[in-house]
């Protein structure tokens, strides 16, 4: 039986599930064997922070969404086009995100009068009228999965759990993507369980052929491949990137990697890599609790290591009296904050913005350090390897931030060659002539003197230094002399940092100005307005302290800025204060990447206010 | 001014043959700024003294302290230091000893820093076994903040933050460490230099965690703590020094032992006719339940204080494993090559077309 293959160019696919039902893996097969075909790509997995929520709760949905395309695109899409719904809880709580007219599978086995209650629908919705504006595909995926898996031997339990492959085959048929990857994978994930390996494989294929053969289809899809530019790629998501970027970091530096961390959500993955990184020489050590990560990294920093430290919002705050410490003794440490929802344990797995001013001021003194941030999963890679140059090259701590959509978010990376990558020059100190721990450069950097070399012993500590020697000083004048000296030490760190870019006219009446892991929504954005025929330019910061030293000219280029943040208007108030400008804020604070559609109708209403413009006439 | 970042040298060796050092070759420049009389003085001359027995290169010696009068220590000794901040030197001498395990890496702290603020990376300090050599200056007080007490100080104990005693009962420092899998355990008292040496050179000497709660009197805000302990005419009949293979007896006279029946220790006369030599319990460091049994000695009524090594294993450190297990990794998989690394995964190749 031969369908008819419909072409598209853009797709947004959401698997929703129960947390125990496997939807991130689902998603995540789908991806990896979507990259391979060759489309463009970008990925947001949102899970419960419970393991196993109860079984067919609302707060216990797990979903996986991904976006392909075959051209280029920069966000996991605001609205699914279809909607692979294992359970109503599922259905519950993903309809409200679902297109008009889009496409609803439903596992109908699990419509039950227990699994509806738990939903909190009052009838059951594939039976009434909640769906006439969606298409809806009913199929009983429990029952088929069970059915292709007679006879094998196993547990109803161990059948049931494979109904996720069987939603995947569908998918792969629905979509037209070859079944090998995922083939390949499920030998190598469970080798040592062959007959659960046989399970899967089988129920992927069930899916496949129900696609194949049922009447329920009318036609499948085909999405070609993306004219990405020419290279080998591979999907990454944030945190593998980060932990990639740490480790090309200090190979170029010519040292050793030590990553000091205590497991956090949504940072863990970066350790998790980490730890499995143990031939590249990277030494990884998982600490008692956040401070003694912080602490481990000071050691490992002064004893001539690349020292990295990552957490999320709460262990940042941990943290805080070290990376003073780190200040004070001019130790080169990255610490990379994977932000997550805040304040206190907030939303663990969700993503926020909201440790901008923490990483900025949140340390007790003048405790100046110099923070970037990363714009897409990919760029993690890049943005980890300038976090680790800087403290390297000016031995001070550096701040990464990542957010948890950039951090689990994955998308096609082109892998850069190491000869492509910067240099990171690391001289040690030596020569016992003349030596001073304190002694600057003309970049107002201290030398690294490592412990095991002869004829530098010296002594570094948390009380004030005297300049040059080192010593200890309680005097007053050399004490407001190192206060500026570490600030301006880091803020002329703006000279060695590239010029603001804008993306646009170079000067007019708006700017949107965004930073870290808003890229994506906000070009996006600013794109189709462009197209539309709106006048307006965009610029992302990747560089927060210092600024780069063309920012004050770029914003007085414009007439007005807009600042978009998943926080309540931290950039803003920054611009604010360094540049004595206002800015219009743009502040949604859902856990969520910002909505293309709402940041839209924001930026065109502030368009509109600006006397005389508008469109383009 | 010379001496900025670097100048491009790689890194000198070591003499092979370190040269012979005097306790002086270890004092730093700067002035020693602790109280006149203050145990500390005697902990700082000890460190001096048993340093050249140990034939480590003065620039391999680092000394890690965090906050409080003794933690003021590495600004005093002529080798690398950090002074770092409240309760973390543990957490910054792991980075440094797991970061270059050819150091020998020291961690000067006191009961407040130690046990207090710093509790949780002194417990999993010890249970790495990973090689510091701890030395915990216990004066039972908070001296640098001026007198409040510790979590060694005694229950009731009146200070400045508790005016009609403390409510809190305190810490056992040996118990603690042997508890949290410590692999060698002692203490000494800043009174007995002789003794100080020769602990603190076993410590030195040891692979791994290595922790000594070390007696030490603050002359100005707990002055005579240990006295019954320390001082001449009341040492011999309140200190038992634990050794190893040797019976445990004390007294002026060496006329006392301890007598363990079952489960329970007694202290008996060797005097009294009744009991002789052989009925004392002769000590073994490498009886974890010994240990465990004896450290509960100073808390016992009518017991002496129990002093010297309590324990000894022999044990992987933290340091070794992790080197042991970076290269096994290698082995197997070859050294990492980052290109290969950059590349892996499941990667696809876009043409120009």
């Amino acid at each position: 039986m031969s369908k008819t293959i419909e072409t598209v160019d853009d797709v947004v696919i959401r698997f929703a599930g129960d947390s125990g039902d496997g939807m991130q893996l689902t998603g995540t097969q789908f991806t990896n064997t979507t990259a391979l075909v060759g489309n463009d790509l970008s990925t947001l997995p949102d899970y419960p922070a419970e393991i196993r929520a109860p079984a067919g709760t609302l707060f216990g949905v797990s979903s996986f969404q991904l976006r392909f395309s075959s051209w280029d695109i920069l966000t996991p899409g605001d609205q699914p086009d279809v909607l692979v719904a294992m359970n109503p809880a599922a259905l519950k709580v993903h309809l409200k995100d679902l297109k008009k007219s889009g496409l609803i599978v439903a596992n109908t086995d699990s419509f039950d009068d227990k699994n509806l209650a738990l939903a909190g629908f009052a009838g059951n919705p594939l039976a009434d009228d909640t769906l006439v504006d969606y298409q809806v595909i009913e199929v009983p995926i429990t029952k088929l999965t069970l059915n292709a898996l007679q006879g094998m031997g196993l547990t109803q339990k161990e059948s049931v759990r494979c109904k996720n492959f069987f939603a995947l085959g569908l998918m792969y048929w629905m979509y037209s993507r070859p079944m090998e990857p995922t083939e390949g994978w499920i030998k190598q994930k469970f080798g040592n369980e062959p007959k659960i390996a046989e399970a899967n494989d089988k129920a992927m294929k069930a899916g496949y052929y129900y696609g194949e053969s049922t009447e329920v289809f009318a036609s499948r899809f085909e999405v070609k491949p993306a004219q990405l530019k020419p290279g080998l790629y591979r999907n990454i998501t944030g945190n593998e990137a980060t932990a990639l970027g740490v480790v090309a970091a200090a190979k170029k530096a010519g040292i050793p990697l030590f990553y000091a961390s205590y497991p956090i959500t949504p940072a863990s993955d970066i350790l998790h890599n980490l730890s499995s990184y143990k031939n590249y020489g990277v030494k990884t050590f998982q600490a008692e609790d956040e401070i003694a990560a912080a602490g481990v990294a000071v050691g490992a920093a002064y004893a001539g290591n690349l020292a990295v430290t990552g957490t999320s919002g709460p262990g940042a705050a941990l943290k805080s009296e070290t990376i003073s410490l780190g200040v004070m003794l001019e130790l080169p440490i990255v610490i990379v904050d994977v932000q997550r929802g805040g304040p206190s344990t907030g939303l663990p797995t969700k993503t926020e913005q909201s440790d901008l001013l923490f990483v900025m001021y949140g340390r007790h003194g003048e405790a100046p350090a110099p923070i970037v941030a990363a714009a897409t999963p990919a760029d993690c890679f890049h943005m980890a390897y300038e976090a680790a140059r800087i403290a390297v090259k000016y031995m001070t701590p550096v701040y990464l931030l990542t957010d948890g959509y950039l951090g689990n978010g994955s998308e096609p990376w082109l892998v850069p060659d190491s000869k492509e990558l910067p240099t990171i020059p690391v001289t040690f100190r030596t020569d016992p002539e003349n030596f001073h721990p304190y002694a600057r450069n003309e970049n107002n950097v201290r030398p690294w003197a490592l412990p095991g070399t002869p004829g530098l012993e010296h002594r570094i500590g948390g009380l004030e230094k005297a300049n040059i020697t080192g010593n200890v000083s309680y005097d007053p004048d050399n004490h407001d002399f190192m206060v500026h000296l570490r600030a301006e030490k880091v803020a002329g760190i703006a000279k060695d940092i590239p010029l603001q870019e804008v993306y646009g006219e170079q000067s007019g009446d708006l700017l949107v100005m965004s930073w870290g892991g808003t890229y994506g929504a906000v070009r996006s954005t600013v794109d189709r307005l462009r197209k539309k025929g709106y006048k307006l330019s965009h610029a992302h910061l990747r560089y927060l302290n210092p600024f780069p030293r063309n920012l004050g000219e770029v914003l007085g280029n414009f007439g007005t800025i807009f600042v978009p943040e998943i926080n309540l208007g931290q950039l803003a108030r920054l611009l604010r204060s360094e540049y004595l400008i206002d800015v219009v804020q743009f502040n949604k604070v859902r856990g969520l990447p910002l909505r293309s559609t709402e940041l839209e109708q924001a930026i065109v209403k502030t368009l509109e206010a600006i006397p005389a413009n508008g469109k383009r006439s | 001014m010379a001496g900025t970042n670097g100048n491009g040298e790689t890194l000198k060796q070591s003499p092979a043959q370190p040269k012979k050092y005097t306790a002086k070759d270890f004092a730093s420049d700067q002035d020693v700024r602790w109280c006149p009389g203050c145990g500390d003085y005697s902990v700082l001359a000890q460190v001096q003294r048993i340093l050249p027995d140990l034939d480590v290169p003065k620039e391999k010696q680092i000394f890690i302290s965090g906050i409080g009068c003794s933690s003021r220590f590495p600004y005093y000794m002529n080798a690398y230091g950090i002074h770092g901040i409240h309760g973390r030197a543990p957490a910054i001498a792991s980075g440094v000893k797991s970061a270059n395990p050819d150091l020998t890496v020291w961690v000067a702290t006191g009961d407040g820093d130690a046990l207090s603020i710093g509790g949780n990376h002194i417990i999993h300090a010890l249970r790495r076994n990973i090689g510091l050599k701890i030395l915990m200056f216990n004066n039972r007080i908070y001296g640098l903040t001026k007198g409040q007490y510790s979590p060694t100080s005694e229950l009731g104990k009146k200070t400045k933050s508790s005016p009609f005693g403390t409510i809190d009962y305190p810490f056992n420092p040996v118990q603690l460490a042997l508890g949290s899998g410590g692999t060698f355990v002692a203490r000494s008292m800043d009174r007995d230099p002789k003794h100080l040496q020769q602990v603190l050179l076993r410590a030195a000497k040891h692979d791994g965690t290595a922790f000594t709660d070390i007696f030490q009197n603050c002359n100005v805000f707990n002055d005579g703590a240990y006295f019954l302990y320390t001082e001449k005419d009341t040492r011999p009949d309140n200190v038992l020094y634990v050794e190893h293979g040797k019976p445990l007896v004390f007294g002026k006279e060496n006329d006392k032992g301890i007598k363990l029946e079952g489960f329970t220790p007694k202290v008996i006369s060797l005097k009294d006719g009744k009991h002789s030599i052989s009925d004392v319990l002769v000590y073994d460091e490498t009886s974890y339940e010994l240990a465990v049994l004896v450290a509960t000695f100073g808390d016992r009524p009518g017991f002496p204080m129990p002093i010297g090594v309590f324990f000894k294993a022999d044990r992987p450190s933290y340091e070794k494993m992790m080197t042991d297990q970076i290269e096994a990794v290698t082995k197997k998989r070859g050294a990492g090559d980052l290109d290969k690394l950059l590349k892996s995964g499941n990667t696809w190749t876009v043409t120009a077309n």
